[in-house]
């Protein structure tokens, strides 16, 4: 229940930042939000159950794109679109796990990535229908979700605050949940889990998509909040960024990704104020934080004050 | 029978490492199998398990030819393994690697009490907010059968349990053998021959891959041919 109340206390915090916020910042923290949600589903699978992919931009993209080709060619409403694209993500990351949870450790990255870097050039290759790097433009007519214009900035914030704190709850419930707890445990000693009697694939299999359902939900909502589609979040860039976010904020803790992705967008955004190098200043910081806090910044805070911490 | 092998054979490149085992263990037995070490005690019980696959062989629990079923679906029957080199969830309590182990079975208050009833039996109930990794090696073993007994398990395979015990301890662990005993059968490998006498009801001995031996405790450790591969060389033999 503390848990709980802790979690909502943040939602709470970012409803209240909703009236209170400059206009700048209000904007970023919805780009935060909807980026965090993705990071979100990263996390579930690479902090709780210890498999590092290289290739969730694949997710993202393909939530992205399910949802945009949907509106451009299918002429959906956003809800429905909202739906096509997180089943997108949903089979494409069951198809993808199917075959690249037959291997481990390194191998298993290798093959994220490549399958990712395949997505990325499926994208490119049917330029006609994808509109490739260029990318395209929702309009506002086809962004208005149940009588919400989704282009207006409070709308916006609302519905990136609605996806992040579903994803939120989702993930705290899921990760106390007794089917969590064998993610953390398989991510601890995956073959003691097996001799416990759990069907370790199946865990796994489960995991990777509903980190990649929840990784395509924040990508379809990406490009319906901000009105654009394009190959760049199919690159390999946006298969990295998840994974920095949560070293940042703290793999395998709830509050972790949010933090990661909040820190990092700030660093990059003033970085960019001071050179151009501003991925380097993102380096750095990764470093200074595996140096002095290798959990990340909610990992140093379960360890410290609160070892319960989700 | 409540297990039985026929002809179960591991070979590790060149090396016969189990050769054509027979076993056959009955309902409520408590079985002991010893040899030496590199006799494939672990590799058997590893073919038991499904952890290893046979290179040739049956394997057959409560009539079942389970040969070909994965490792998870035999825990499932109601199988449970403890590891020889001691495998608990480092990095999560005491209680939580417990509570993995019996959740399967039992959720909410019912799981608690079971968790908390292994820990006190096996004496880690003031330890149980601990991190498995922080626990002395002893201990970690005892974490490793409370995590074996509170599965309830059919057949419970106690790979070298009572390794990095103190006697005390030893002691405990022989009266919690014997009080699960009466739901629970054992295949218990151990080095220990004091233990194994007090224990076993039949004793299998493995030499170099094969049986050498199979019978109660009083004839095993009249058996020539077991005086000589192995209960002669050790002062462990002294005990029984
Ligand atoms: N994975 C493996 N690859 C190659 N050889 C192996 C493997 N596992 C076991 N062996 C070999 O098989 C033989 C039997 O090993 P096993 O571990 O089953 O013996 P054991 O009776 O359990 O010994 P101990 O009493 O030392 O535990 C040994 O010679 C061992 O070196
Ligand atoms: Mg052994």
């Amino acid at each position: 229940m503390r848990a709980y109340a802790i979690h909502a206390g943040l939602l709470a915090i970012l409803l209240a930042l909703h009236f209170t916020l400059p206009a700048y910042h209000h904007g970023n923290l919805a780009r935060v939000m909807v980026l965090a949600s993705y990071a979100m589903g990263y996390n579930l699978l690479f902090g709780y159950t210890g498999l590092l992919s290289l290739g969730h931009a694949l997710f993202f993209a393909a939530g992205m794109y399910g949802m945009g080709l949907g509106i451009q060619h299918l002429g959906l409403s956003p809800a429905p679109a909202l739906l096509l694209g997180l089943a997108s993500g949903a089979v494409v990351s069951g198809l993808l796990a199917a075959l690249a949870l037959r291997t481990s450790g390194v191998a298993f990255m290798i093959v994220t990535l490549m399958f990712a870097q395949a997505g990325y050039l499926t994208v490119l290759y049917f330029g006609e229908v994808t509109r490739g790097d260029e990318g395209f433009v929702i309009q506002q007519a086809q962004r208005v979700l149940w009588g919400v214009d989704l282009s207006a900035e409070g709308n916006r914030y609302i519905a990136a605050l609605l996806l992040f704190g579903t994803c939120l709850m989702v993930s705290l419930w899921l990760v106390r949940s007794a089917f969590g707890r064998v993610l953390v445990a398989i991510r601890e000693n995956e073959d003691r889990v097996r001799m416990l009697g759990y069907d370790v694939f199946a865990h796994k299999l489960a995991a990777m998509m509903i980190s990649g359902g929840m990784a395509a939900l924040a990508g379809a909502a990406y490009g319906l909040l901000f009105g654009y589609v394009g190959a760049t979040f199919a690159s390999v860039q946006y298969s990295i960024f998840p994974l920095l976010w949560v070293l940042l904020g703290g793999a395998g803790t709830v509050l972790g990704p949010f933090i990661g992705t909040l820190f990092m967008f700030y660093l990059i955004d003033l970085g960019s104020d001071l050179t151009t190098a501003y991925m380097l200043i993102a380096g750095v910081a990764l470093v200074l934080l595996t140096l002095f806090a290798p959990q990340g910044v909610m990992g140093e805070v379960r360890r410290r004050f609160w070892r319960e911490l989700p | 029978m409540l297990l039985s092998t026929r002809g179960l054979s591991k070979t590790f490149a060149g090396l016969h490492a189990v050769e054509a085992v027979d076993l056959n263990i009955p309902e409520g037995e408590i079985r002991a199998l010893i040899g030496p070490n590199g006799a494939g005690k672990t590799t058997l019980v590893g073919m038991i398990s499904g952890r290893i696959a046979p290179s040739s062989g049956r394997v057959f629990f409560d009539g079942e030819d389970i040969t070909r079923l994965p490792a998870h679906r035999r825990i499932r029957l109601g199988m449970a393994y403890t590891f020889q080199i001691t495998s608990v969830f480092a990095g999560l309590s005491v209680a939580e690697n417990v509570s993995l182990a019996a959740r399967r079975r039992l959720r909410g208050k019912a799981l608690q009490a079971e968790v908390d009833a292994a820990l006190t039996r096996v004496g880690l109930q003031d330890r149980r907010t601990q991190d498995a990794r922080d626990l002395a090696y002893g201990h970690q073993r005892l974490l490793e059968i409370a995590m074996g007994i509170v599965q309830r398990p059919r057949l419970l395979i106690l790979d070298e349990p009572t390794q990095g015990l103190a006697e005390g301890e030893i002691a405990e662990f022989v009266n919690l053998v014997r009080d699960v005993s009466d739901r629970t059968t054992i295949l218990l490998i151990e080095h220990n021959m004091r233990v194994v006498m007090d224990l076993a009801q039949r004793i299998t001995v493995l030499s170099a891959g094969a049986v050498l031996a199979e019978g109660t405790p009083a004839e095993i450790h009249a058996n020539a041919d077991v005086q000589a591969a192995y209960l002669g060389r050790g002062s462990d033999a002294e005990a029984g």
